[in-house]
């Protein structure tokens, strides 16, 4: 046992920390410290300075651009970012679609679409979700059939992070009616510019515009989108998700997080002395921190075994639990922070208001941050769903 | 022992609950939220008319309640409902202010103004949070001073829910003592237009507005006092108390309707070929939640019982209802949307509203933290 990082990961934090002092604009590190969103534009930004460097794909293999760095390089990687409050990397086209292409798509599919994942031209979103088909994914009901050389999709995908500004989507899509539930699904990748698309905003309780609905009317999409074989789509559906789940702890979050609400609490005054020192509100603070400090050290034994090359079973799903948990506990004690100045709409409470009349830096978004984030333990297969998929694995052969 | 709410009671509460469940659709609360003034004039004029505003007050001063339990009764139907006009501000807080202890006469200009305010015709707002008071009920550091003939006003409030609609503020402000200090406290009567306030105003996530203003040197006439100059805090005590039984009533309400919502959902949502209330992993989920409503409702009960009480043993147990209700509150909230799935998480569906009303209603008066630091102060006193 050494619970030390190697003098080669030290050295690594102190190259990633040199450049994100260097090159992450203020403006940015600002909107994602204070909880506000970054537009296209913001997103865009970050992306092309980390493309020049040659690290926007850290998951990717070298060949394909990606930067070769093992798993623990990668957490060292993520947590420096979210210390130095740098925008997420939207994850579609990076994280998400490219290893599925990687693995099963075409020499031409990789040749055509990885670059322009990389350079930003590909603005991907993603196509699972459907009303009636959430946890339970392979309910899925949109249709493809074959026309010629063309499929011609008919339905309703929902959840569509960021879909508006998307020019890009891959989709599940039934294009076997009769064949068992997980069989008989395909992968298509759709450009959203094509004729019976439209996106429509589902606005969240936080007042944000963050996913969407994408509605296919009859629209046709060229055989040569579809990766892999027809009706192979669950597996490569599943490969995918095993992607997803890639740091899904967010110790990174919740540790920034977590000196979030710290700074708010002690600019936060209770019977004249800084809300910090309030032994109630330090109490749950300190219990808050315990559980991350534990789950940031589970997170590294995983992470430690998946660099010496063991795949990980049941533990992604130990981690989706507990880091949404503790995230969604930091998430409510920077509202209980806030105080009465949790109430306002974020995004008119005063932000940017430099006059007496401004709120204390942090707290105008810390309740719908809260709200927003309750997203956590329901999306990327619920925390029920998880704990089934612990409980059955572990339990398998005894029950 | 009687449980049963008198007959008068009863009455008020059916006919405010089948009013709101014909009339506060989703479709007229959002377009209240969305209103510049925050809330619907026609629904309040409703309300008025309906006896709610009257309910809230007492006899001496033309209203037929005021009790603890009149109070109650009717938030748990606001609540339910997820009503976003300013009822608790304008009626139980503002109202309370202007009629004072219960030993008090109102003075005839006060009576008038509690008049208007039965008759739906008079909107109100409490300027007394500061920057650094978080929830202490005396912690005022605005100052009031002798400047000749008039008291000038110098200081700032923060997040005074109904600012920007209420015809008139009642401001807090020390005439002496140190902040947090009982004595010293005074209450005037300020019309936002006096030269000297300023005010932003902001949406509430909840629905309903607020307003930061900031008070520069506003000059009012000796007789905009409301009560005895520096003894104010009695005052300010039992009208806060009273609108936290109100508050916790109200989240009451719309923890039934949360529970309700998602009991609904998870006997027609389909997942894995069947409904998803049929797993028993979150039948289990729902029964914690069915328990947790009737020792939120048992709370309230206890706060309303005994808002006419001591002052002591009131807010005993008025911290003790917040503060269990702060905590099976955020339970219940947090339940509901997880049990729902994506779709509680949408702005149009009901439940995002009820869930923002139940939790966000920590963060007046007080969250559950400091409901518990009261508690225990008050038990070891």
């Amino acid at each position: 046992m050494d619970l030390n990082y190697s003098t080669e990961d030290l050295a690594f934090r102190a190259e990633v920390r040199a450049f994100l002092e260097a090159k992450l604009p203020q403006d940015l590190s600002d909107a994602v410290r204070l909880g506000r969103g970054l537009g296209k534009e913001g997103h865009d930004r970050w992306h092309s300075i980390l493309n020049e460097q040659g690290w926007l794909a850290p998951t990717w293999p070298e060949e394909y651009g990606g930067c070769g760095w093992n798993a623990v390089q990668r957490h060292i990687f993520d947590e420096e970012c979210c210390r130095a409050h740098a925008p997420r990397i939207v994850p579609f086209g990076l994280t998400m679609l490219a290893p599925v292409l990687q693995k099963f798509g075409s020499d031409q599919q990789r040749a055509y679409f990885l670059p322009k994942i990389l350079s930003g031209e590909h603005w991907w979103c993603q196509g699972y979700s459907e009303p009636g088909a959430g946890s339970d994914l392979a309910s899925l009901r949109t249709r493809a059939v074959r026309d010629g050389d063309h499929y011609v999709v008919n339905g309703q995908k929902t959840w569509t992070t960021l879909g508006q500004y998307a020019n890009w989507i891959f989709c599940l899509v039934r294009t076997d009616p009769d064949a068992k539930q997980q069989e008989g699904i395909s992968f298509l990748l759709i450009d959203m510019d094509t004729p019976g698309i439209e996106v429509r905003p589902i606005i969240l309780l936080d007042g944000t515009h963050e996913v969407n609905e994408v509605w296919f009317t009859d629209v046709r999409v060229p055989v040569e989108n579809l990766v892999g074989e027809e009706n192979k789509g669950w597996t490569y559906a599943k490969y995918l998700l095993t992607h997803e789940r890639t740091n899904i702890a967010g110790v990174g979050f919740s540790q920034a997080g977590l000196e979030a609400v710290k700074r708010l609490a002690r600019q936060q005054i209770h019977r004249g002395r800084p809300l910090i020192e309030n032994p109630h509100f330090a109490a749950r603070l300190a219990r808050a921190e315990i559980d991350l400090m534990a789950m940031a050290t589970t997170n590294l034994r995983i992470i430690s075994a998946a660099a010496q090359g063991q795949a990980p079973g049941v533990e992604s799903s130990m981690l989706k639990v507990k880091g949404t948990e503790i995230r969604q506990e930091i998430n409510d004690l920077a509202r209980r922070a806030a105080g009465v100045y949790a109430l306002p709409f974020a995004s008119e409470a005063l932000a940017g208001d430099n006059s007496a009349l401004a709120p204390p830096e942090g707290s105008d978004a810390a309740a719908a941050q809260y709200f927003n984030n309750r997203k956590l333990s329901i999306f990327g297969g619920s925390n029920e769903i998880q704990k089934n998929i612990i409980a059955k694995v572990s339990l398998g052969g005894r029950t | 022992m009687n449980f049963q709410l008198t007959e008068e009671r009863q009455m008020l509460q059916d006919s405010l609950r089948r009013f709101l469940a014909d009339r506060y659709t989703v479709t007229a609360r959002n377009k209240a939220i969305a209103d510049p003034s925050g809330y619907s004039s026609a629904i309040w004029t409703q309300l008025a008319d309906l006896g709610v505003l009257g309910a809230l007050l007492p006899e001496a001063v033309g209203g037929y309640g005021g009790a603890g339990f009149d109070i109650a009764t009717i938030f748990e139907e606001l609540g339910r409902a997820g009503v976003v006009e300013p009822v608790l501000d304008t009626a139980v807080l503002c109202g309370s202010l202007l009629c004072g202890p219960h030993d008090a006469q109102p003075l005839p200009r006060d009576r008038q103004y509690l008049e208007r305010l039965i008759a739906g015709d008079l909107q109100l707002a409490f300027a007394h949070g500061e920057p650094a008071s978080r929830y202490e009920r005396t912690w005022v550091e605005t100052t009031a001073t002798v400047g000749g003939q008039d008291i000038v006003l110098t200081g700032r409030k923060s997040v005074v829910v109904n600012a920007e609609a209420a015809e008139l503020l009642i401001v807090s402000a020390r005439e002496g003592g140190a902040s947090g200090d009982r004595d010293g406290l005074s209450l005037f009567l300020v019309d936002p237009k006096t030269a000297g306030v300023r005010m932003q105003g902001s949406a509430l996530l909840a629905g309903g507005r607020a307003g930061e203003i900031e008070l520069d040197g506003v000059r009012l006439s000796p007789s905009a006092r409301l009560g005895a100059a520096g003894g104010a805090a009695v005052r300010v005590e039992s009208a806060l108390a009273a609108a936290e039984v109100a508050l916790a009533a109200e989240a009451l309400g719309a923890m039934e309707t949360a529970t309700r919502l998602t009991m609904d959902y998870l006997t027609t949502r389909q997942q894995f070929g069947r409904p998803i209330g049929t797993f028993q992993a979150l039948q289990h989920r729902v029964a914690e939640m069915l328990i947790e409503v009737e020792q939120a409702r048992s709370a309230v009960i206890n706060a309303a019982g005994h808002l006419e009480g001591a002052p002591q043993v009131r807010d005993r147990h008025i911290a003790a209802a917040r503060n269990l209700i702060g905590r099976t509150g955020r339970h219940i909230a947090e339940e509901a949307i997880q049990l729902h799935g994506g779709i509680a998480m949408t702005a149009e569906y009901e439940l995002a509203h009820i869930a923002k009303r139940i939790v966000m209603s920590e963060h007046r008066f007080g969250d559950a933290d400091t409901q518990l630091e009261r508690f225990i102060d008050l038990s070891a006193a």
